[in-house]
């Protein structure tokens, strides 16, 4: 029974094509996620450059709406969602004591799935007419003015769907059937829980968009007219579908942020988190309410006022559960004994940046003051208040924490410093002022803008610039530990850290947990 | 399970097919987009044979893969706790199906309840409507369009209700043979399986004919409107789940046939069958009833 002995990995290129290790998946999805940063962050460096002066330089509003669209699409689908993947790849076999996830295979072809369908949606900046200008909500009827692109856009999102709906099931089915058996649920450490919650998200809205998409697809070559009043349809239903899936999917953004969070916080602060059950609870709550509110992002667009007000209080009510997880996170610190290292620091970060995002949500909500911050840089301001310090952060939080624990090797904490500083800097240079420039009325997706906003776009565009350089510094770090520069990692790595993960030796080796460990 | 010796779980080598199969993906969605944007020259045209080339490799990896999954399963390797993955694994699946259909009735109810009443006035679009399209009358179904597409509905007796009738008694047939499985009796197995099967060809044939029956006395086609849309899109999408439905099933009949797979107490393949066509069966009630009926 050759099939059931240990088998270490192939050597080559076959290791990383064909592998069904978790590990070695944990790791395509990072490096892919990587990759990725930095062609999503080459775009954001082209729209800080138009943006750099009023007028325009450099591109033209054609393709500078190509880039705003691509560099969303490309960040919230190819670069936090796998590296959210790659986390729960790597670590949620560890944290459960499980062999590897429920079905490797299966594994795999979720991965290849992803730079197959990035491969297909950036290549479609080269077909005649450019890619998709519509911005990443893909509304129509603007986002049927796209090119020849435009099947090719809706199938990539379908590849992306399905690549992210048979990672979701595979987490779930690993979670709920993998523990070691004496994990009881609510034993399961926070990242688990938070995946978990993520992955039911993820089944439940990826296949409605996979709906949305393809009735644009057949409004565009069938002559369906569901988004076409000629018809009986209405463009207004779109919205409807497509924030049914967009508003959960911030969430699936950032619940696994919270989840990375949830355990660095108590590793620095070495107390146990405070309120374990309760941010169970919590990011149960978020995820129930997220599926409720998806109007709030269509208060322009002509609701009934039942429904504006139904909009409005539902989404105020997600403040409830954030804020029990904010104060459980300061609680967790509270005459805690801290230390401040790089993941650490980020983590911190988080905690207050990401509230302050939150905070610009909450204003959002009410409907009445939407009115006003509607398509202006205030939105895009909290939005990227809440992923860059918010969900990026967390990942690289994540990294820099368990990157000792993946190579061996512990990366150089001056550097991370650096790094921490330049990053958390520069972040708020480029979109605290954004606030300013929304609330006096500069609008988004537009190359242009009135003279008065000249200073700060500046002001703005050379922090970006600064923010999108810091990022080689991150690059660098990684590579480091990959390439074996550095101490070695103890197997416990960080002195307060608590879970199955730091029983392993650093790096973790190629099969852990044959049999199921036993939790202290 | 707490003081039983554990049985090891099977993972498996590193497989080609995962990456093959992704690769087979790729080249179904880039040939058809080529095709349909017609990217390509006409006289030598690209995306039918890219299309082509990506659902032959699809067929082979599902030929592939699944074939080394059966052979591991024969050869014992997977204990029933890697069953129980795949049990779980399979709901979430039908579950994430569901919520697909889930997106395509949200459109329907919304039609009907929202933009179709909203185009004739209703809520506080009194001027818009009498502005925009002060002939149009608001009903369901949609027979004539505010741009003046008309139509004429299908009706549910008739074909539609045999198709019911035809679809729910497939579920019974198919519940007959997993008893029959479960009680060993093979020969039973075998006929109501190849039954379940027979309905579901029989169902497509007649869906088929409907459509050809809409299409050619109805003048309701899938450009005829929100109704048509709608209707066919369901339909359609339903039809092709009937289709892989049967086809999983034809293989699993096969597979009892051919090479007298599955036991009374082993055989998840034939229950994911099941599941699935029990699945297609209930969609099919609520499209019957939403789309044909109300």
């Amino acid at each position: 029974m050759s099939d059931t002995t240990h088998h270490g990995p192939p050597t080559g290129i076959r290791r990383w094509l064909f592998t069904t290790n978790h590990k070695d998946i944990g790791t395509l999805y990072l490096v892919f996620s990587l990759v990725m940063l930095f062609v999503g962050g080459a775009m954001a460096m082209i729209i800080r450059l138009e943006l750099f002066q009023p007028g325009l330089q450099f591109v033209n509003p054609e393709f500078f709406n190509q880039m705003t669209t691509l560099h969303a699409l490309v960040m919230v689908f190819g670069m936090i969602m796998p590296a959210f993947a790659g986390f729960a790849n790597w670590m949620v076999p560890l944290m459960i004591g499980a062999p590897d996830m429920a079905l490797p295979r299966l594994n795999n072809f979720s991965f290849w799935i992803l730079p197959f369908a990035a491969l297909m949606l950036v290549s479609t900046l080269f077909m005649p007419g450019g890619g998709p200008a519509s911005g990443w909500t893909l509304y129509p009827p603007l986002v049927l003015q796209t090119g020849d692109a435009f099947p090719f856009v809706i199938f990539s999102v379908h590849l992306l769907g399905i690549s992210s709906i048979l990672a979701a099931i595979n987490i779930i089915v690993t979670i709920m059937n993998m523990r070691t058996p004496d994990m009881p649920l609510l034993k399961m450490p926070l990242f688990v829980w938070t995946w978990l919650i993520t992955a039911y998200l993820l089944i439940l809205v990826m296949p409605v968009l996979a709906g949305a998409v393809t009735m644009l697809f057949t409004d565009q070559f069938f002559g369906t007219s569901f988004f076409q009043a000629a018809g009986g349809g209405d463009p207004v239903l779109f919205q409807h579908i497509f924030w049914f899936f967009g508003h959960p999917e911030v969430y699936i953004i950032i619940l696994p942020s919270f989840g990375i969070i949830s355990q660095i916080i108590p590793t620095f602060s070495r107390k146990p988190l405070f309120g374990h059950d309760s941010m169970v609870y919590a990011t149960a709550s978020i995820a129930f309410l997220s599926c409720i509110v998806w109007a709030h992002h269509m208060f322009t667009v002509g609701m009934p006022l039942a429904g504006q007000l139904y909009f409005m209080l539902s989404t105020m009510l997600i403040a409830i559960p954030t804020g029990v997880k904010i104060f459980n996170w300061t609680a967790t610190m509270w005459r805690g004994s801290l230390s401040f290292e790089t993941p650490m620091l980020f983590a911190i970060a988080f905690l207050f940046l990401f509230t302050f995002g939150g905070f610009s949500g909450v204003m959002m909500a009410l409907t009445p003051a939407d009115i006003q911050y509607h398509d202006s840089y205030f939105i895009v301001a909290h939005f990227h208040y809440v992923l860059v310090p918010g969900a990026m952060f967390a990942a690289i939080a994540g990294v820099y924490y368990w990157l000792p624990k993946w190579t061996g090797h512990m990366y150089d904490e001056r550097l991370g410093k650096i790094h921490f500083w330049l990053s958390a800097i520069s972040v708020n240079l480029t979109f605290f002022p954004q606030h300013f420039v929304g609330l006096a009325g500069m609008p988004r997706r537009i190359p242009d803008y009135a003279l008065q906003f000249a200073d700060l776009n500046a002001f703005m565009s050379i922090g970006g610039f600064l923010f999108g350089l810091s990022q080689l510094l991150f690059l660098w770090g990684v590579v480091r530990c990959m390439r074996g520069i550095g101490d070695k990692a103890t197997d416990r790595v960080w002195e307060g850290a608590q879970g199955l993960e730091w029983e392993v030796p650093s790096p973790a080796p190629y099969h852990t947990f044959d049999t199921p460990p036993v939790v202290k | 399970m707490t003081t039983t010796t554990h049985q090891k779980y099977y993972v498996p080598h590193d497989s080609a097919w995962p990456i093959v199969g992704a690769l087979a993906l790729l080249l179904i969605g880039y040939g058809a987009a080529t095709w349909i944007s017609q990217l390509d020259q006409p006289e030598a045209r690209r995306g039918p044979v890219i299309l082509a080339a990506g659902a032959l490799l699809l067929v082979v990896t599902l030929f592939g893969w699944f074939g080394k999954v059966i052979d591991e399963s024969q050869r014992g390797l997977y204990s029933d706790q890697l069953d129980r993955s795949f049990r779980q694994c399979m709901s979430w699946f039908i579950f994430s199906e569901v919520m697909f259909f889930l997106a395509f009735f949200g459109a329907l109810f919304y039609a009907r309840v929202v933009a179709v009443p909203w185009l004739d006035g209703a809520g506080n679009n009194e001027m818009t409507a009498e502005i925009l399209w002060p002939q149009f009358e608001a009903a369901w179904p949609l027979l004539k369009t505010p741009g003046g597409t008309e139509t004429q509905a299908m009706p549910w007796s008739g074909l539609p209700l045999w198709n019911t009738l035809i679809l729910l008694a497939s579920s019974v047939t198919l519940q007959v043979a997993h008893v029959a499985i479960e009680r060993g009796n093979r020969a039973r197995l075998k006929l109501f399986l190849a039954i379940t099967v027979l309905l579901g060809a029989t169902f497509l044939f007649l869906q088929g004919y409907e459509y050809m029956h809409a299409y050619r006395d109805l003048g309701l086609r899938l450009d005829s409107g929100v109704y048509g849309n709608t209707f066919y899109l369901l339909t359609g999408f339903h039809g092709l789940h009937v289709t892989i439905g049967a086809l999983i099933l034809l293989v699993v009949l096969l597979r009892i046939v051919i090479k007298d797979h599955f036991t009374a107490e082993r055989h998840f393949g034939f229950q994911a069958a099941a599941w699935y066509w029990h699945f297609v069966d209930v969609v099919w009630l609520n499209l019957f009833i939403f789309v044909y009926v109300l």
